[in-house]
């Protein structure tokens, strides 16, 4: 696997950067949006430096999958800028995002449900490649992604066994790792995981530790995490940034964020939990 | 369909894994039965009535049709209850440019579906705001309007209005030993399988990939970099040039194009051969074809007086004994004899 690591430290994966010198990956600068009378996000600001894994966290309703949804051009924010690379991403269209380098995993399982596992990485692998009706019917196989890419990131996601069945009969575990190796063959800059131990075992949730821990040293890529697995987000996180209602209530490493006082309310005296 | 493809699936299969999770029939049994029907379908001209190779031919000329319709609704999960409006199309626009332009038959039929392709990729731009049993509803108005507008006073000097236009049937050229129904059956046969063979290739690309993420979970397809509207429309026009192409070969093959050749019902046809033959399965389009000609047929001499209600009732009984179409019903049996022999 030969993946350039852009923006990257020569360290591999730069550690996130407090003193400002490096620019940061993505940016996110007062974004709002309303639904209705719902004020899902209000004016939520933070950086990502490159290399870094950012755990989101906040009770249910917060606003996380929102936040995604408008990085991922899926929403539109009514206020704000989202910047990856120092550039907007607003004017652009939801599907250039993952040509852009950020792609993304669903909290409930977006598969591609009648298609086999491959043919499923292989749709991630879909801005690497160019292709048109035209070469494709003639069957010029132009736009065929890097088979042992692909291959091998089957293998390192340890679905060689399930390659060529149906997504629809996996178990949810399998089904997770098949949205992780399909948004990683997009070869991101950027991955977005939303709630990636949703539905796992305990044994399942050490090792998506693990393994979210070696894409960002072995690939270089930068990860943004929502997840409400609490164990999970402090053992792998290098800053962690809390919502709540839709606003930023704190951002930090791991243990000024657990000891925020209101973070501790948000959780503590959330009903919603 | 490379042999690069068939090494990097091997493994998957040799590991000693169960065999009941065997992907699909083994690709060498695919090829035997494509041989096997190429040299039935090159013997049969040779061996049956002139009427038996019309209709073989119309078989063909259907299955092309609804392999087009496969291509939208099976593969890229847009619905059309309105594909006879692209075979009039495409129909018309042969029997227009040989009578007007004193086209010969073959210059025609690219331009029927190269038009056939732009009116197609049109009306998708609209039908992406549709959704499915919307896009159903507005597919079959065209259906529904389409012999309507072939009799109307502004297109009639064109048309030939009711009385619809005479085609000139090709014979064979360069002194070929061959017939013109004979003929006409080889020029659809090779047509079909340039068309199958475009098929097969796009869904196993990043094109038909993307065609069928669209159909599986649009919202994921659009994170993954697709864009949908380019891929929809297209698709439509694809679609459409498929129908426009049979639109064309009919026209020469029946030697005669009428606005009632073009109704609803021919539509509504189309989509049931799709589903006899499989939704998508690219050989079901045949078992489809065979379904639209010969059945009505079988229900006729069935009675005389309930044609229409025989018609159903083998409609239904094929549904309940082949959900999956005749694709489906092959590959499972097929998967059967494979699983108990191994
Ligand atoms: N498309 C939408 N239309 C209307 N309201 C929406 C929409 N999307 C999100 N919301 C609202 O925005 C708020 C934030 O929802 P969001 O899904 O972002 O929360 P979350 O933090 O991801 O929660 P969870 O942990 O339960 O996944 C909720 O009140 C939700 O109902
Ligand atoms: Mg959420």
């Amino acid at each position: 696997m030969t993946l350039e690591v852009e923006g990257a430290g020569p360290s591999g994966h730069a550690a996130p950067s407090a003193d400002g010198a490096g620019a940061p990956l993505l940016s996110v600068d007062g974004i709002a949006i309303r639904f209705g009378g719902i004020v899902a996000l209000d004016g939520i600001s933070f950086d990502i430096a490159p290399g870094e894994i950012l755990g989101l966290i906040g009770p249910n309703g917060a606003g996380k999958t929102t936040l995604f949804n408008c990085v991922s051009r899926l929403y539109t924010p009514n206020e704000g800028d989202i910047r990856f690379r120092g550039e907007s991403v607003l004017a652009l269209a939801a599907h250039q995002i993952a040509g852009l380098g950020i792609t993304r995993t669903f909290q409930n399982l977006a598969l591609f449900r009648t298609m086999t596992v491959r043919d499923n990485v292989l749709v991630g692998s879909h801005p690497q490649t160019r292709s048109g009706f035209l070469d494709d019917a003639l069957g010029l196989r132009r736009g065929e992604p890097d088979r042992t890419e692909i291959d091998a990131l089957i293998a390192d996601l340890e679905l060689e066994d399930v390659a060529g069945r149906l997504v629809a009969d996996l178990p949810t575990g399998t089904q997770k790792r098949v949205e992780l190796a399909r948004a990683l063959a997009g070869r991101p800059k950027l991955l977005l995981l939303d709630e990636p131990a949703g539905g796992l075992t305990h044994g399942e949730v050490d090792d998506l530790g693990g393994l979210i821990q070696r894409i960002r040293d072995e690939r270089g890529v930068t990860v943004l995490l929502v997840e409400h697995h609490m164990g999970l987000v402090m053992s792998i996180s290098d800053t962690v940034v809390a919502l709540d209602f839709g606003r930023k209530i704190a951002q930090g490493t791991t243990q000024e964020v657990q000891n925020d006082p209101d973070v501790i309310r948000a959780y503590l005296g959330s009903s919603r939990q | 369909m490379t042999d690069q493809s068939m090494t990097s699936e091997a493994p998957a299969q040799g590991r000693g894994k169960p065999v009941a999770e065997r992907a699909g029939i083994p690709v060498g049994l695919k090829r035997a039965a494509l041989l096997i029907g190429l040299i039935i379908a090159i013997a049969l001209p040779f061996m049956v009535k002139n009427f038996t190779i019309f209709q073989l031919t119309t078989v063909m000329i259907y299955a092309i049709a609804i392999l087009g319709l496969n291509l939208l609704t099976g593969f890229n999960g847009q619905f059309s209850l309105g594909h006879s409006t692209f075979i009039a199309i495409g129909a018309y626009t042969t029997a227009i440019l040989m009578e007007f332009g004193g086209f010969g038959f073959y210059a025609t039929l690219p331009l029927a579906a190269l038009f056939c392709f732009i009116v197609g990729f049109l009306f998708g731009l609209p039908a992406l705001r549709l959704e499915s049993i919307y896009l159903a509803l507005a597919t079959f108005a065209l259906a529904v309007a389409t012999p309507q507008l072939l009799k109307s006073a502004p297109f009639e000097p064109w048309t030939g209005g009711v009385q619809g236009l005479l085609v000139f049937k090709p014979e064979a050229p360069f002194g070929i030993p061959l017939n013109s129904d004979q003929w006409m059956y080889f020029v659809t046969l090779v047509i079909g399988l340039v068309l199958a063979f475009f098929a097969v290739n796009l869904v196993g690309s990043r094109t038909g990939r993307a065609m069928m993420a669209i159909r599986d979970n649009p919202i994921a397809a659009r994170a993954m970099g697709i864009n949908i509207a380019l891929y929809k429309t297209t698709t439509f026009g694809v679609s459409a040039a498929y129908a426009g192409i049979a639109g064309s070969l009919s026209a020469v093959v029946v030697q005669f194009v009428a606005p009632d050749s073009f109704t609803f019902v021919l539509a509504i046809g189309l989509f049931v051969g799709l589903v006899i033959g499989g939704v998508g399965s690219i050989p079901g389009a045949l078992f489809g074809g065979a379904f639209l000609v010969y059945v009505p047929n079988i229900a006729e001499e069935l009675s005389k007086g309930l044609a229409g209600a025989a018609y159903g009732a083998i409609l239904l009984l094929v549904i309940y004994l082949m959900p999956a179409g005749a694709a489906g019903l092959v590959r499972a049996i097929v998967m059967k004899v494979l699983n108990r022999r191994a």
